[in-house]
């Protein structure tokens, strides 16, 4: 083998799968067991694996029947239709999107406050850390249930709770980045006689986009968390956090899998765009790889 | 002074003086607020430091009145107006202008390290009974912090029986069972660089994705007892505990395996004297992320059907029944828990990896 990531990441993911093949089969068993008795008819093992995979409501669904759960909800049905997944997955999106940004602006703007005030520093960053061991998303739903109450529904409080778990992984970030030019640097700047502000836009700044996108990357994956659990409260109306919602209710595991694989697709590729953005900057900073 | 503190200082004499001319509220007046208005007094004298430079702790005990005078005010200002925000504005710049002050002196070294961040959140909890109570914000929005303490206070059985179902069965044991299989897997899988090459990135992605999704699956799996929940945390906390952990144990120098060779040392000899203190520092950041992430977990699986009992399930139906405060007062909980667990992790690290430069101050 040589150095590629390829073949051993396919390995693992056919390994993946291949597990859970053997856990469909294992799970589904002792209720397909109960099927054939009642019916009181024979069988063989190859009819038990066939049958364990194609079951209405299996304790566990086989791969196939989840893929082709997602290609019957996102390619087969309107877009806008209320069973779309595609639907659903844009109303998470979009809720994930705005939380993000405002996250992220809000992770800045911190980050600049408490490296440019020694105040700020020493007060506000022993809280933000310790705002994240408050369990937000325990809260979320009360949060999504008194916003509703002032009358902000929809997308806004969900967009709140991605916010707040957003901005912690850019301030930490931020601060480390706008803190990692060295003093012989920002002693040239000194003799250049350069003005704060200067000093931030021509040397802080530019250093700390590695770390801006390093912790945008995990800021938008825990944001998309934050939107799914924050529709989880408001009745299972819409997004992807409804559909688990409403599955688990109605013991449609299918559903909820499908949906969960959804989520799942969503993250990566969203983690994906922000490194390829982070990519594309650093290559237009012209830092080479 | 800086110009900073110049700004804050005159801004807190200002609104002294513009506390003192309007009025407190609409049916009380100067004479019926004693402490505020001592305050406010306060605040307008202050304004002689522009002829005298007055020491630090002068601001310090002009935050204490502020600190003091407001909350007290509020039993006898019912809802407050115009004079009385100035001075809530002045409570809150002072102390401000306090702890601008105190982190420019640069004296006191440990002591203002732990009074500054204190002084922060203690201004934040006054505020924040202040706006809510001088506005009459309504208790289903947002109850002040002296009610939520009173509720606290008034259910602590309640609220133990909850942090027993859900702190000490479900987080703990689901941690515990988490962190452990992962390290045990992580080990495992460190003797084939091959398998280290696949599960890397399959786990760096997998610790990416929404689990906390798969706590209705567990619910339905494993009953709606705590080993559903101990379940959804056994899953979260495993994928960031393996990647940290493979991370750790490549972390090791190859000098000093070199070294570990030429004593002759056995594979399991180099992995528990070199490798694994080594991978300590990476190892105790899982640890730290997982204290966090498995409170989440759990709190969060309650929402889909737990028996009556329960962190999560109570936030769920007090929310429902519109006992906010109740909320709170389990929010508070979690905070506490979460913020000790968070700590006492923290402390067994600085313990194990002291030797590591970010420890040596």
């Amino acid at each position: 083998m040589g150095g590629g990531k390829t073949i051993p990441i396919l390995v693992v993911v056919a390994a993946i799968i291949g597990i859970w093949y053997a856990a469909t089969v294992w799970l589904n068993t002792p209720w397909q067991l109960g099927v054939y008795e009642r019916e009181g008819r024979d069988w063989t093992a190859s009819d038990l694996i066939v049958d364990t995979m194609a079951q209405e409501r299996p304790v566990l669904p086989s791969p196939h029947q989840v893929a082709v759960e997602i290609w019957q909800t996102t390619a087969e049905k309107k877009v806008t239709s209320k069973r779309s997944l595609v639907y659903h997955a844009w109303i998470t999106l979009s809720a994930t999107l705005a939380g993000f940004a405002m996250g992220t602006v809000l992770g800045v703007v911190l980050a600049v406050a408490i490296v440019h005030n020694r105040a700020t520093d020493r007060s506000v960053m022993p809280w933000v850390i310790a705002s994240q061991t408050i369990p937000i998303l325990a809260i979320a739903p009360m949060i999504i249930v008194v916003l509703n109450a002032v009358g902000l529904s929809g997308l806004l409080p969900k967009a709140l709770i991605s916010t707040y778990l957003s901005f912690f992984p850019v301030v930490v970030g931020m601060v480390k980045g706008l803190r990692a030019p060295e003093a012989i640097q920002l002693d040239l700047m000194r003799t250049y006689s350069a003005s704060t502000s200067q000093v931030f836009w021509k040397l802080r700044w530019p250093h700390s986009m590695p770390y801006l996108f390093a912790s945008m990357k995990v800021a938008v994956a825990i944001s998309l968390v934050g939107a799914i659990v924050g529709e989880l409260p408001t009745g299972a109306v819409a997004g992807l956090g409804a559909r688990l919602l409403a599955g688990s209710y109605y013991g449609q595991t299918v559903q909820i899998w499908s949906a969960l694989i959804v989520a799942a697709l969503l993250a990566s590729v969203l983690v994906t765009l922000v490194g390829a953005a982070g990519g594309y900057v650093s290559r237009r900073m012209g830092v080479r790889p | 002074m800086t110009r900073l503190q110049a700004g804050l200082a005159a801004a807190v004499g200002l609104l002294g003086l513009l506390g003192l001319v309007l009025p407190l509220s609409a049916e009380t007046g100067l004479l019926d607020t004693p402490f505020l208005t001592t305050f406010a007094v306060l605040c307008a004298a202050s304004l002689f430091r522009f002829r005298n430079p007055l020491p630090v702790s002068v601001d310090g005990c002009l935050t204490l009145a502020a600190g003091l005078a407001l909350p007290m005010s509020l039993t006898v200002i019912d809802r407050g107006s115009a004079g009385f925000w100035c001075l809530a504005a002045a409570g809150w710049l002072a102390a401000w202008l306090f702890v601008e002050r105190l982190t420019a002196s640069r004296r006191g070294g440990r002591w203002t390290a732990l009074a500054v961040p204190v002084l922060f959140g203690v201004t934040l909890l006054v505020l924040w009974e202040v706006v809510t109570r001088g506005l009459n914000v309504p208790q289903v929005l947002l109850p002040p912090p002296s009610a939520i303490g009173a509720r606290f206070a008034a259910s602590i059985p309640i609220l133990w029986a909850d942090f027993q179902q859900t702190f000490l069965k479900a987080v703990l044991i689901g941690y515990a069972l988490g962190c452990g299989s992962a390290f045990l897997v992580a080990i495992a899988i460190d003797r084939s660089p091959f398998l280290q090459r696949g599960l890397l990135p399959v786990g760096n992605l997998i610790s990416a994705l929404p689990i906390i999704g798969i706590a209705p699956i567990m619910v339905m799996w494993f009953g709606f007892d705590w080993p559903s929940k101990a379940a959804v945390v056994i899953v979260m906390t495993f994928f960031p505990m393996l990647v940290n952990t493979v991370a750790g144990l490549a972390e090791a120098g190859r000098m000093e395996r070199d070294l570990m060779r030429t004593y002759a040392a056995g594979y399991w000899q180099t992995l528990v004297k070199l490798r694994l203190p080594a991978a300590a520092p990476f190892i105790f950041n899982a640890l730290k992320i997982n204290s966090t992430l498995a409170l989440i977990g759990a709190i969060v699986a309650e929402f889909f059907g737990t028996p009556i009992v329960g962190m999560g399930f109570r936030i769920s139906t007090e929310v429902g029944r519109m006992n906010v405060d109740m909320v709170w007062a389990e929010i508070a909980v979690a905070a506490v828990a979460g913020s000790a667990f968070f700590g006492a992790v923290a402390l067994v690290e600085r313990a194990v990896t002291f030797w590591h430069p970010s420890n040596r101050t």
